[in-house]
């Protein structure tokens, strides 16, 4: 064989290992590796779903068994209203307004209204028909048990007693407070 | 030796016909080797073969990295098809929905969470109940099948990456995702390249937001984000030199 054959005949043994080497980049096996992520598409299960839903009655490890309570078991610090002013602005207030009066964004669009928390009969329900409420659903307000944990309930009912105190306060309870100043300046 | 000459004069014109023959100058003034070797034209032949050496070697690399940065490749910009035209821009600016409305596991999971069909008949079985647009929504809630929307972020399988982590430590969703509460249709924002990520990860203080505003859609930067940045990188205990272990995302 003449050596410039020979040389061709290597380099093409050269590129012929080359080429598969740099192909295999294009498989991207490890991007899409044979295991589902949260919600994908899984033709062996009913409605093809890989996360599958709970048997019905299980109870998760660290859910609380007793039966709830009338009264909220959260103590009313600031800690605890802040963040159920935060849930409460998620989850309630497309619809109960944010301070509470069933003037939301959603009835605006069309919604039924749903009653204000400032009437005498709901500032005088107990704190557990606001939990239930939460947990249930109520007439046309569905569940929110899935979006909000039990203790963001209570939270949410230490807000909402909250926003009633702050439509029905009187002159008293703002000397009791030591805001009488800022009430002169308001006006 | 003229023999020999005029071998080299009859190669050189052969193959390399750049200049004039080397015999030719020892021919005629007796001195082999002399004066121009190259004639007037080697300089377009260079020329000519710096630029094939260009076209051949550096333009296919080129049109390979611009390929693989190109939104082509990256997806950025796509709008996949959803089974429902769900618009963020009326959702979030329009109605002022908070994320977490819908999303709700972002604060303490790995996924963001996508709503279950129950969270859009929340509100739908009562607004828009006619809408042709929403039958897909009403036909899953009758039959229990879920929707199958499209993945707009889709990352590879070997990168790990968790949500609640992020969202704790100051970095709002439109960091990532980009103007959502401007997008009628959800569209990718961002290439998701591993240097996209570690563009953050280096320098967490150039994103890093308060707390507070984590979930705000129209959040911008301060003009002194620097400074803001570092304070809050501090406070949230961020520790920047880990963030660029391997073992951070590639787990």
């Amino acid at each position: 064989m003449r050596p410039a054959k020979r040389g061709f005949r290597r380099l093409s043994i050269l590129l012929g290992m080359l080429v598969p080497l740099l192909l295999c980049g294009c498989e991207r096996d490890m991007a899409d590796q044979p295991k589902y992520e949260p919600l994908e598409a899984a033709a062996i299960f009913p409605n093809d779903q890989s996360a599958r839903p709970l048997v019905e009655g299980t109870v998760a490890r660290d859910a609380v068994l007793e039966p709830r309570p009338e009264r909220s078991p959260l103590p009313m610090t600031e800690a605890v209203l802040k963040r159920g002013r935060e849930r409460y602005d998620i989850y309630c207030s497309p619809c109960h307004g944010r301070t509470g009066d069933g003037e939301g964004m959603i009835p605006e669009r069309g919604f039924p209204r749903p009653p204000s928390y400032h009437s005498d009969r709901l500032r005088n329900a107990p704190d557990s028909h606001y939990y239930d409420v939460i947990t249930e659903g109520f007439g046309i307000m569905f569940s929110y048990a899935n979006r909000v944990a039990p203790e963001d309930r209570w939270a949410i009912v230490a807000y909402i007693r909250a926003l009633q105190l702050s439509q029905h306060a009187t002159r008293d309870d703002v000397r009791e407070a030591g805001l009488e100043d800022k009430l002169r300046e308001a006006k | 030796m003229h023999r020999a000459l005029r071998r080299i004069e009859a190669v050189n014109h052969r193959f390399w016909d750049f200049g004039p023959p080397l015999g030719s100058f020892s021919r005629k003034r007796g001195c082999a080797l002399m004066g121009q070797i190259f004639r007037p034209r080697a300089n377009s032949f260079a020329r000519i073969a710096l630029l094939a050496l260009f076209l051949v070697i550096l333009l296919p690399f080129g049109i390979g990295f611009a390929l693989v940065r190109s939104p082509y490749l990256t997806g950025v910009d796509d709008v996949p098809r959803q089974p429902v035209p769900f618009s963020h821009q009326h959702h979030v600016s329009g109605l002022g929905i908070d994320c977490r409305y819908c999303h709700d596991s972002v604060e303490h999971a790995a996924f963001a969470g996508m709503p279950p069909t129950e969270t859009c008949m929340t509100c739908h079985s009562q607004i828009w109940t006619d809408a042709a647009m929403l039958e897909p929504v009403r036909e899953s809630w009758r039959t229990g099948k879920p929707l199958r929307w499209t993945r707009v972020y889709d990352l590879p399988d070997f990168v790990y990456f968790n949500h609640a982590v992020h969202v704790s430590h100051g970095i709002g969703c439109t960091t990532c995702h980009g103007p959502v509460g401007r997008m009628p249709l959800t569209r990718q924002a961002t290439p998701l390249f591993m240097s996209w990520c570690l563009d953050c990860h280096r320098a967490p203080e150039k994103y890093v937001r308060p707390r507070e505003h984590v979930f705000d859609p129209d959040w911008t930067p301060p003009r002194d984000q620097l400074v803001q940045g570092r304070q809050l990188v501090h406070e949230y205990g961020i520790r920047v030199g880990k963030l660029t272990d391997c073992s951070q995302c590639h787990r």
